[in-house]
């Protein structure tokens, strides 16, 4: 190259050649790149005790949902009561694989009865069915509350954060006096009056066949325990909101609904994914001890709960009707915890440091 | 003790105080939602007990003033009322006889938990990855995912029904032994857990290598370089633990039948004895944000390092 061609202000032709294969292959992505999301999923399907205990609780869940559709008993039918008969107390209090005196007149007339897998209650009902089904509400209760408590924390915790100064002030010192009244008390005390004050207020409604106790408990749930899930949710914004794609958007006239939906709410998502997840256990558990005190779901309807407080009654006699939900809850609130560990560690790396 | 720490602590103060008192009217609105009022039971009593209570706690003034004469009994002279259901006794002797065998019961199950807690996490990180750590960390995961009543019915099934070994009935001093654990075990799962992973945190640091190069004997390390800054974090737990050994009292008294503060508790929940049921939380409240409110000074004049605020 002479010293004429360095002046020139010609462009150098070489440069615009087509490139050869070498320097394509050079540029070839040697694998496709990955997104947050199947980082995250990659670390969970490493984490063993993290998939075992989704699996189980899909299983729990799905059974939960599918087996009282076709079980041949329903979990408040009395089987000694029939209309236009006298009691039959042959029902009642049945050991696993035993069967009322009807069943066993029908069995040996050649019928084929379905056994009762664990026995029967007090009242003459099936007791496998019971479970599976105080399994449904007992997830349930979990599962929308934790949606309650979601939905309250993210909305409050994402204004707090985002607006900042004097609302954030105020929202952060009423969520400080919630978060330090000491909740169990002020469930029992809310539990116990909301069932006296709504007892005639939904009568007639929808809502009466869910039953007071239940819809006392959410809204406590909506009421107190939002507090833990909008503190996280304020403190992620609180610092998501300076990162300079949040000053790009702004500059470009994006309204305040728009920063939030679509730049901070999604880069809190493991935050609330893992808190909501490890929020279900605890609901599972509140609703056990509310119905072991009288406050849980109204009967017949049971929950896990409900079952192992009903079971104290003749524990020493039938001992299995205590051990039977104590398991199912157990095995649940384990396997939730664990799942929600799990994700927290393939979600969060920044948690783990 | 610096005035940024100073201020700190009277924050806290406030905040406790003002929490008690969000405490107290919660409970009393709350309460006067109810239909006919706090104390009216489910049965009906006389006209002239109505019209002798409504007179003494003028019921027929407005709710306002209502308010203010509760508030007022309550803050200065610790005044509850009477009980509904047990006649003749004021709520205050009722609480204050409970919870002298409450008190008995929860210490004691708190000094079990943090003791056992401590020493079963420090063997955990000491003995990192052994069999003897994975055990008690199975055994301590176990401990948090069961409900304590089912806990305490499963003691109780084995130890006083079927083996017999002490008794069922929770009013002696040997009654007491299986609530006093049924109450530790969660609480001790949780401090293991946490002095595990604090335990472990510690021991990764260079002051640790540094002192076992210097040449201090490893038992020395051990407890005067690592578990004393190991055991920091576990100071904010007391807090919690307490609130949660308050709360759990209710059930494990009513299920080995102690005659605590608990039972009684629960009681007034079943039978509808408001002013003893407002009483009760006001008064656990109170000591549940106290203790609170100690755990978490503690922890801050115990590690100046900690950032206030």
């Amino acid at each position: 190259m002479n010293n004429m061609e360095k002046l020139s202000l010609h462009p150098n032709l070489d440069c615009f050649a087509p490139a050869t294969d070498a320097e394509k292959e050079y540029m070839v992505q040697m694998r496709p790149s990955t997104t947050f999301f199947k980082d995250g999923l990659k670390r969970l399907k490493k984490n063993k005790v993290a998939v075992v205990s989704f699996f189980v609780i899909i299983l729990v869940t799905l059974s939960a949902i599918i087996l009282p559709m076709f079980w041949p008993y329903s979990y408040d039918k009395m089987l000694g009561v029939n209309p236009g008969k006298p009691v039959d107390p042959s029902f009642n209090n049945l050991a696993p694989f035993q069967y009322g005196k009807t069943e066993l007149k029908r069995m040996d007339a050649g019928e084929k009865v379905f056994p009762h897998i664990f026995g029967t209650d007090a009242q003459g009902r099936d007791y496998f069915i019971r479970v599976v089904y105080g399994a449904r509400v007992s997830l349930s209760v979990g599962f929308f509350a934790s949606l309650i408590v979601l939905v309250i924390g993210l909305t409050v915790g994402s204004i707090a954060g985002y607006c900042g100064g004097k609302v954030d002030l105020v929202i952060m010192r009423i969520v400080d006096i919630i978060y330090s009244l000491p909740d169990m008390l002020m469930i029992i005390l809310l539990s116990t009056v909301l069932k006296s004050a709504l007892t005639d207020l939904i009568a007639g409604t929808v809502l009466e066949k869910l039953g007071v106790n239940m819809i006392s408990l959410f809204i406590v749930f909506g009421l107190l325990y939002w507090v833990s899930m909008s503190r996280q949710i304020r403190g992620q914004i609180l610092s998501l909101r300076e990162q300079e794609y949040v000053l790009a958007a702004r500059a470009t006239g994006a309204p305040g609904k728009w920063i939030i939906l679509k730049h901070l709410l999604p880069n809190c998502i493991s935050v609330v994914v893992i808190s909501t997840a490890l929020q279900i256990p605890s609901a599972i558990f509140t609703e056990s001890y509310l119905s072991f005190l009288g406050l849980g779901v109204n009967a017949p309807m049971p929950s896990l709960g409900s079952l192992a407080s009903d079971a104290l009654n003749g524990l020493n006699t039938y001992p299995s009707r205590l051990v039977i939900p104590a398991i199912a809850i157990s095995l649940i609130v384990l396997s939730l915890n664990l799942f929600g560990d799990g994700l927290r560690d393939a979600f969060d790396p920044k948690l783990n440091s | 003790m610096n005035s940024k720490t100073m201020m700190y602590i009277l924050k806290r103060i406030l905040l406790a105080a003002l929490t008690v008192w969000v405490v107290i009217t919660i409970t009393f609105f709350v309460s006067r939602a109810v239909p006919g009022g706090p104390f009216m039971g489910e049965k009906a009593i006389s006209e002239a007990a109505t019209a002798a209570l409504e007179a003494k706690y003028g019921l027929d003034k407005p709710v306002m003033e209502q308010y203010w004469t509760y508030l007022s009994d309550v803050v200065t002279r610790q005044d509850f009322g009477p009980s509904l259901k047990q006649r003749g006794q004021s709520v205050n002797d009722i609480i204050s006889r409970g919870l002298k065998v409450s008190t008995r019961l929860g210490l004691s199950a708190a000094c079990i938990a943090v003791a056992f807690g401590i020493v079963l996490g420090s063997v955990a990180a000491l003995k990192r990855n052994t069999i003897l750590d994975r055990g008690i960390m199975v055994f301590s995961t176990a401990c948090v995912s069961m409900p304590g009543f089912i806990m305490g019915s499963f003691l109780l099934l084995l130890f006083s029904l079927k083996l017999g070994w002490v008794p069922a009935n929770g009013t002696t001093t040997a009654g007491l032994i299986l609530p006093v654990i049924t109450l530790s075990l969660s609480p001790m799962a949780n401090i293991t857990r946490l002095t595990r992973s604090s335990m472990l945190d510690v021991l990764g640091q260079d002051y640790i290598r540094t002192a076992k190069a210097k040449g201090v004997s490893g038992l020395k390390v051990i407890f005067k370089h690592a578990l004393k800054n190991a055991l920091i974090p576990v100071i904010t737990y007391i807090g919690p633990m307490l609130a949660y050994i308050v709360t759990g009292s209710l059930v494990v008294e009513k299920i080995f039948a102690v005659n605590g503060i608990g039972r009684s508790f629960v009681g007034s929940i079943t039978n509808r004895d408001y002013p003893l049921i407002m009483g009760t939380t006001i008064v656990l409240a109170t000591m549940i944000v106290i203790m609170n409110l100690i755990s978490d000074i503690l922890y801050k004049v115990v590690d100046p390092r900690i950032n206030l605020e």
